[in-house]
């Protein structure tokens, strides 16, 4: 089974016509994960694990194919760690809604895959269970904080992974990966069970090597949920109806801060190429400005670490989790399970947000970001209003070497600027492929779109797809 | 403003985390460096403009007040690090050496 011209469909059709058994699948993908033992892809792996008796192949496409799932959103039964030591022997006693929903679909949930410590990196070296490597090229990095997720699918361990996005953290690791991901609107998904970074800003979302494949698995994990009350009541369309849609006067907005001399030069090129397909395929292309770009970055890393220092108050070293021995009392448990227990990058968004949150500093810091936030939103909302999408390059740089920016905090920050709006602002947002760079690494293309219109989205990335077919490359690193 | 060594090891008991000497120093320089990004934003007029703290598309949800069948007991206990006769157990609140 070669899972890399393999999609949802074409599996379960194979499924559904007797060829391959959904063990078969299973078997196939753990001797993936073995095969590509040196990526460093998955943290926790079931080898135990078994399909669904009585799959209905008609009744669910999912049913019997095995998906993969980021380290940070609740399973049942099967460890599950956000990458950190302070959960590492953290095996959890129910399962986060989308698992639910993924198991009622029949598809097999078998393994975990790795990550930066609590979603927090750009680049999947902030693991405690090691850093993940790069298919297309052993050296760089695969982008985070859904490394692994990435990973595997760009290697063909499985077709379809769960991620979470926070700022990034599903597209960038898609552009990197050579692979589709998405991150739905804010509310499409529900989060609980997802071990929580920052509240209003991380959403659960799919990343595949084919567009169609991500609307399948959306299709099943989105929608409304008691245990959620951040999840809109509006009704899921079926993301799939967007598929193979003209784009015949679709409204494309590229903002010319995303186009800017701060973006690699091979990158532009590679984004104007499918610009210029859009627009040779009727698309009208508007050029527009977003004057608040310059400032994202600090406004999300203010907003997102002082949520997430709130958020990981939790980890005491009492209930559950890691605690540290030889303490003499109970402050000194908090001190001592923290601090042994969460790595570098943790304990300082940990610090910027209590920093930001304490008195004298909340107004000038969390609150003018808050402030920030709704200049933001609004650039976005102006553009919408005459645009369908919004379009552009999903990083800076294609990936970039494994040790190369993890020592200065400022400059790793800085990659988010072209993915970090689209969380702030609440809006679903994807990466497709648009081809290599000079150097031969994949290179993304995102399209973003107003709340809730996950279908303009949908429909502007299989364009892109069929127009580029760059799901036909496999990646280099993985030749011998 | 320029936030110096005590200031980071003040954040730090906030933070509930103890860095040794040589962290405290680290942190010092890179928050630093993070706090130069985030000041930024001291540039941008905001006079006016309220605050964004959630994107949500609902208002207040309300449900019935009523029990669920949760976890059992057992199962709450299964990941607690430290267990005696069904109880969490943790060190003693005030320090050992304080009760001689």
């Amino acid at each position: 089974m070669d899972y890399l011209t393999e999609n949802i469909d074409s599996l379960n059709q194979k499924l559904a016509a007797g060829t391959v058994s959904a063990d078969e699948l299973l078997q196939a993908s753990l001797d993936q994960i073995d095969a590509h033992k040196n990526l460093n892809a998955w943290i926790t792996v079931d080898k135990d694990a078994k399909p669904d008796a009585d799959l209905d192949f008609k009744a669910s496409k999912l049913a019997g194919v095995p998906i993969a799932i980021k380290d940070n959103i609740v399973t049942k039964g099967l460890r599950t760690t956000a990458a950190s030591h302070i959960l590492d022997n953290f095996v959890p006693v129910y399962d986060a809604t989308v698992i639910k929903r993924l198991h009622k679909a029949q598809a097999t949930i078998f393994g975990k895959t790795n990550m930066d410590e609590f979603a927090m990196g750009s680049s999947n070296e902030n693991s405690y269970f090691g850093l993940v490597r790069n298919p297309w090229n052993l050296d760089h990095v695969p982008g985070g904080s859904s490394g692994g997720s990435a990973a595997a699918i760009a290697s063909g361990d499985v077709v379809a992974a769960l991620g979470s996005d926070t700022g990034g953290s599903i597209r960038q690791p898609a552009a990197f990966n050579g692979i589709f991901g998405i991150k739905p609107t804010y509310g499409r998904v529900s989060r609980w069970g997802l071990i929580a970074f920052g509240s209003s800003l991380d959403q659960i979302g799919v990343l595949t090597k084919r567009v169609r494949d991500a609307a399948e698995v959306l299709n099943v994990i989105a929608g409304p949920d008691d245990h959620d009350a951040t999840v809109s009541e509006r009704p899921v369309p079926d993301f799939t109806a967007a598929l193979g849609k003209d784009v015949k006067g679709l409204r494309v907005a590229v903002p010319k801060e995303y186009m800017s001399d701060a973006v690699d030069a091979d990158v532009r090129a590679a984004v104007q190429k499918q610009i210029d397909a859009l627009q040779a395929a009727g698309a009208i292309i508007n050029e527009v400005t977003l004057p608040y770009t310059k400032y994202v970055v600090p406004t999300y890393y203010l907003i997102a670490s002082s949520e997430a220092s709130s958020n990981l108050q939790r980890y005491d070293g009492i209930r559950y989790g890691f605690r540290a021995k030889d303490t003499k009392n109970l402050m000194d448990v908090y001190l001592k399970s923290r601090s042994e227990g969460f790595g570098e990058e943790v304990k300082r968004r940990i610090m910027l947000g209590s920093f930001a949150l304490s008195a004298g500093y909340y107004d000038a810091y969390f609150m003018q970001a808050s402030r920030v936030r709704t200049l933001i939103c609004r650039d976005f909302d102006n553009i919408f209003k005459d645009n369908d999408v919004i379009v552009g390059p999903t990083t800076t740089t294609p990936a970039f070497k494994i040790g190369e920016e993890i020592q200065d905090p400022v400059k790793m920050y800085n990659n988010d600027i072209l993915t970090i709006s689209a969380n702030l602002a609440g809006l679903p947002a994807a990466s497709v492929p648009a081809g290599l760079s000079d150097d031969g690494l994949p290179v993304g293309f995102q399209i973003m779109g107003q709340r809730f219109d996950e279908a303009h989205v949908f429909q502007t990335a299989d364009f892109i797809e069929c127009s580029n077919k760059f799901y036909q490359q496999k990646p280099a690193g993985l030749e011998d | 403003m320029k936030l110096t060594r005590e200031d980071i090891a003040h954040i730090a008991t906030l933070s509930r985390l103890s860095f040794d000497d040589k962290e405290l120093d680290k942190f010092t320089k890179q928050m630093g460096e993070i706090i130069d990004m985030a000041n930024q934003l001291q540039a941008v007029d905001t006079e006016g403009v309220p605050a964004t703290t959630q994107v949500v598309d609902r208002d207040t949800v309300f449900r019935e007040d009523q029990p669920e069948k949760w976890q059992t007991r057992s199962e709450m206990m299964q990941n607690v690090p430290d267990s005696s006769n069904g109880f969490i157990k943790v060190p003693v609140i005030i320090d050992k050496d304080d009760n001689d």
